[in-house]
């Protein structure tokens, strides 16, 4: 176990270096000029420029610049972007936001999709499965975009159950319906999977046994046989989170959300390569720290994986 | 008396033939998939969509670019069924011509990524060793890059200018989803010929002297592929959503292709005053993603006898 997160930790080094070198890169090729505009109609004095260009190590080739960019993410500094803040500050005030949504989508599409998942798998072919199938089907078709801004409208505007955009404080009850829109289409696939393993998991010759010994259907499918079709949607339920972490951009768009997302978003259009490359060094980061996570996870739920 | 006995024994042979002709993976699959109603209404409604896109002018009269200002924002009627939006566009003629360029998308983006996964994940699988080491993490390092994100950060650093002509506007969108699509379909593929590699064939192959590129060709591929088709077909429908995602986002295909995406993320700007603008385009799009995913579902559960 020891020696296999080690190994896996060893292995996440180049994928972190390569991952950031290519945003690095391209971000910094994005066509523009930081100084542009800087110092309003006219243009910034020699001194400035000189001064902005040695701060940012604008002369250096992009590889000398990325290491030297690395080297102080590697000692906590994130830098400060074009307009003098610094991105840290950013993202600590922009995290915790991210998460709560994230969180608020990963509890919506774990309960209700496992939910829907078991009822059509107990009634295989009944008319609740073949409902459960065809709405998951139609949630995974229609985009996320069509489905945030309609029930945008319709809730929060006609309706008005809801505020329909966040406040930047975004509280846990601002947060709900635009997490719902987020776990939407995950919900759709845990409810399939669950599905599939439960449906296949019943015909399993412990489950056979189980019910010869007399025991409850109750008892058979909760406790035996959910427990072993529950194993892939953990996993998946897992990576999912750490795709969401840095995925939202687009909810996060529709209901004004000051999350991660749009941070970067917004930086990506200002042209503002450190706060970029920042923000996206952490996505990926936790976003490899989950799948670690979810392997793990896996050998502890199914004592055949091992990781030795 | 041979004789007699040889006839009889053809003629009980004969009427069972069709059960003890060995049958290849594929048509074991097809001899499930024809009595799926499933597959057909999914087959038709993409047959549908393809000469959509192929003859615009089957289905109607109409001129896409012809925008008539005066009946801007014209709800549907019986003479416009589905209306006009607020430039005066017939959105019945916009929508018939903008499945082109999504299925044109969806198809090439499919293509590219498949041929770009199929490649590295059998010669990293074929060979192993360090190659496989090496082609794993290129992987890795694509596959931790988000997806939309780095879909924003491409289509940024590569704008489109009012003079980008159709080709350029659509290849780019093909090109940013194959570059960060293929992961995925290298990883399974790389799954799929591990599996196929140390069978008794392949060794006798093998064995026989066959060249790599017969070994892959003859007795890999065809035992390997069929995980990459099911997830392919899939794949195709995310990706017209995903284009959808990206024209929302301000980045995806723009002037002068016509596309659902583009008329989506117009209509949701008039979501209150022209609800119509959106209802249609988001239908044909959802309809389309939808017959993509049906197909991989029910060609999956053809080759995958476990979840029969």
């Amino acid at each position: 176990m020891g020696t296999y997160i080690v190994r896996r930790l060893l292995q996440m080094i180049p994928v972190v270096i390569g991952a950031t070198f290519i945003i690095f890169v391209m971000v910094f090729a994005l066509p523009g000029d930081p100084l542009a505009g800087k110092c309003g109609e006219r243009p910034c004095p020699a001194a400035y420029v000189q001064k902005f260009t040695e701060e940012h190590n604008l002369n250096d080739p992009v590889p000398i610049r990325y290491v030297k960019y690395m080297g102080a993410i590697a000692k906590g500094d994130f830098g400060t972007t074009y307009q003098g803040q610094k991105v840290s500050d950013e993202l600590l005030r922009r995290y915790p936001i991210t998460v709560r949504l994230s969180v608020i989508a990963i509890v919506f599409e774990l309960v209700l999709g496992v939910v829907a998942g078991v009822l059509a798998g107990i009634r295989r072919g009944k008319f609740i499965d073949n409902l459960v199938l065809v709405s998951t089907l139609v949630i995974i078709a229609i985009p996320t975009f069509v489905i945030g801004s309609v029930s945008q409208t319709l809730f929060g505007i006609k309706l008005g159950w809801v505020k329909p955009t966040v406040s930047s404080a975004a509280t846990w009850s601002e947060l709900m319906l635009p997490g719902m829109v987020l776990g939407a289409i995950s919900l759709a696939y845990v409810a399939r999977l669950t599905r599939t393993n439960l449906v296949e998991n019943l015909r399993a010759d412990y489950v056979r046994t189980a019910i010869a010994k007399g025991l409850t259907r109750r008892r058979t499918i909760g406790l035996h046989t959910l427990r072993n079709s529950l194993i892939p949607v953990v996993t998946f339920v897992g990576a999912d989170f750490g795709a969401l972490l840095g995925g939202a951009i687009i909810t996060e768009r529709i209901f004004n959300i000051q999350g991660v997302g749009g941070y970067i978003v917004r930086g990506i259009t200002a042209h503002d390569g450190v706060a970029v490359v920042g923000a996206v060094t952490i996505l990926v980061l936790v976003y490899l720290f989950m799948n670690l996570i979810v392997d793990l996870l896996y050998g502890v739920l199914d004592p055949r994986i091992s990781h030795d | 008396m041979t004789d007699n006995v040889r006839t009889v024994v053809e003629t009980t042979e004969k009427e069972p033939a069709d059960k003890d002709v060995p049958r290849s993976l594929f048509s074991d699959a097809w001899r499930e998939l024809k009595h799926r109603p499933m597959f057909w209404i999914s087959l038709g409604m993409i047959l549908f969509f393809v000469v959509m896109a192929a003859v615009p002018s089957l289905f109607t009269r109409g001129d896409p670019t012809e925008a008539i200002l005066k009946l801007g924002s014209t709800p549907p009627s019986s003479s416009q069924w589905f209306g006009r939006d607020l430039q005066g566009y017939d959105i019945y003629t916009r929508t018939i011509y903008g499945a082109r360029a999504s299925i044109l998308v969806g198809v090439f983006a499919t293509l590219l990524t498949s041929a770009i996964g199929v490649v590295i994940g059998v010669i990293a699988a074929f060979y192993g060793g360090i190659l496989d080491t090496i082609m794993m993490r290129i992987t890795d390092i694509f596959f931790a890059i988000p997806f939309l994100l780095g879909g924003i950060l491409f289509m940024s650093s590569f704008p489109n200018t009012k003079d980008s002509t159709y080709f350029a506007v659509v290849g780019k969108v093909v090109l940013v989803l194959s570059i960060l699509g293929w992961p995925s379909i290298a990883r399974l593929m790389r799954g799929s010929v591990l599996q196929v590699k140390p069978n008794d064939y392949v060794q006798a192959a093998r064995a026989l002297g066959a060249s790599p590129w017969r070994v892959i060709r003859s007795h890999i591929l065809p035992n390997a592929w069929a995980p990459v088709i099911v997830v392919s077909m899939i794949n195709l429908g995310a990706f017209i959503s995903a284009e959808a995602s990206l024209s929302f986002l301000g980045i995806g295909l723009t002037y002068p292709a016509i596309s659902w995406g583009v008329a989506i993320s117009d209509a949701l700007t008039y979501i209150r005053t022209a609800p119509w603008m959106l209802l249609f385009p988001s239908l044909f799009l959802s309809l389309a993603v939808l017959a993509f995913i049906m197909l991989g579902d029910v060609i999956r559960d053809a080759f995958d006898p476990k979840t029969r």
